[in-house]
């Protein structure tokens, strides 16, 4: 592991609302190609730490270096930044104003990320891969919760992201429809792609994760592969919530 | 009736058309100022925050008729007597402009920032997790769907403008009741002078809603 490429480091993360401190104090590395799957109570701080690697939230302290660029300095071009790493959220949040070639072509057109020819045939080689190629003249409305959770992927993916945030990707979607968002996303595991995934979806984890990390209260309480996390999980807090949700 | 038709038909016509290029012009502006003082009082800065408030809670604040009579009596003898060396004058042309841009203006930039609000801030945080700009995102994603749900009480707020121009024949600008006082001076024929003026902005009013509602239907294909 260590000999693979450091793409994201969190050292001493906090994070307050107001008074109210959500991030306590989460410290961690994520490497090229790992699939890190983080789980929890919910107010445990699981989307706040996700939104703060893209700076969606801007953290109070500590350190957060993405692809060599440090997230909390002020300097850093966060735009840039954010063109690689890609984000998938709960309430999908497409552009309901354009349909659905144009919320893939939007950011790589208005960002010159290549000719608007290239970045219509990535669109639709995107939708081809989340199998979605006949509704690339819909608009979000038209769609089901599934749908657009794979066209939101394929979005983020349109920007040729070295990473992938997902938050809570399925927990807004009809039980039916969770399988489909979920193929999409082990699709992307197996090509390589760095990870980061929000999730309640406790088989998945089992089986796409390299690493799982259980967060309560603000910090990470216990970190390890799923086999060690899910099925041996030493702390009591983790082995409570376990009993909870399975 | 017939007799102030055929003598002034002619004369409250041409005074229509004052009043509708003195709302049009007000618009325009209004319009300009809304979506300025609208999009500072959405920027992430409490400075902008503020300044639109206060710009909106002033001219909110103030009937019409003295924004107008300050205007174009109390602003060119600010300038002239008061500060002294310049030389201001405005027409009433110009002065019912400024008056209805920032009356007009005021209400237009709450609804704008109301729209904008209304707007789900996922749209904004999907568009800039992609790597927009802000700008970007606010002019891509976010004013197209604000714009949208805007359009009902933008019709609503031109339909007050048009009105609100009768106001300005205090400060003497030839419209339709500044002109329509002269016909009752000339005649004495208070009813049928009144009624005829009632019932050109009645018909006016209503085409252009009617315009505006077929409009607003084809804006909403494919919503």
């Amino acid at each position: 592991m260590e000999d693979r490429k450091l793409k994201i480091h969190v050292e001493n993360l906090k994070k307050s609302f107001g008074s109210l401190e959500v991030l306590k104090d989460i410290s961690t590395d994520i490497y090229e190609g790992e699939v890190v799957v983080v789980i929890g109570p919910s107010g445990s701080g699981k989307s706040t730490f996700l939104r703060c690697l893209n700076r969606l939230e801007e953290a109070t302290g500590g350190k957060i270096i993405v692809d060599d660029m440090d997230v909390t300095s002020k300097k850093t071009n966060i735009n840039k930044l954010r063109e690689n790493v890609g984000m998938v959220f709960q309430h999908f949040n497409l552009f309901n104003n354009l349909n659905i070639l144009g919320n893939l072509t939007l950011a790589p057109n208005m960002l010159k990320k290549c000719s608007k020819a290239e970045a219509k045939e990535r669109a639709l080689e995107m939708l081809q891969k989340v199998g979605l190629v006949e509704k690339k003249d819909s608009y979000p409305s038209q769609l089901s919760g599934g749908q657009k959770q794979r066209i939101a992927i394929a979005r983020a993916l349109c920007m040729k992201p070295d990473i992938m945030l997902f938050d809570e990707p399925t927990s807004a979607l009809d039980p039916e429809m969770v399988g489909e968002v979920l193929q999409v996303m082990k699709d992307l595991a197996a090509d390589g792609m760095t990870m980061v995934i929000v999730t309640h979806e406790m088989g998945f984890a089992r089986e796409v994760a390299d690493r799982v990390l259980f967060m309560d209260g603000g910090y990470i309480v216990e970190e390890g592969t799923p086999q060690e996390v899910l099925q041996n999980p030493k702390e009591q807090r983790t082995i409570d919530f376990l009993n909870k949700v399975l | 009736m017939v007799k102030i038709i055929t003598v002034y038909g002619n004369m409250l016509i041409a005074a229509m058309g004052k009043t509708l290029l003195l709302a049009l012009l007000g618009l325009f502006f209004a319009c300009i100022i809304g979506l300025l003082f609208g999009l500072l009082g959405v920027v992430k800065s409490r400075v902008c925050n503020i300044i639109s408030q206060i710009f909106v809670d002033i001219v909110r604040g103030v009937p019409m008729i003295v924004l107008a009579f300050f205007v174009y009596f109390g602003a060119p003898y600010f300038f002239n007597t008061i500060i002294g060396g310049f030389n201001v004058t405005l027409s009433a042309l110009q002065a019912g402009t400024i008056c209805l841009a920032l009356n007009c203006g005021a209400y237009m930039a709450e609804i704008i920032r109301a729209g904008i609000q209304s707007v789900d801030i996922g749209q904004m945080e999907a568009a800039r997790s992609l790597g927009l700009s802000y700008g970007m995102a606010m002019r891509k994603v976010v004013l197209p769907q604000a714009i949208r749900t805007m359009i009902p009480t933008f019709i609503n707020q031109f339909i007050i403008t048009l009105k609100d121009t009768s106001i300005l024949s205090v400060i003497g600008f030839p419209e339709l009741v500044n002109t329509a006082k002269n016909v009752q001076a000339n005649t004495f024929m208070a009813f049928q002078t009144w009624a005829i003026v009632g019932i050109m902005y009645l018909i006016v009013i209503t085409i252009l809603s009617r315009c505006a509602k077929v409009m607003e239907r084809r804006l909403n294909v494919g919503r």
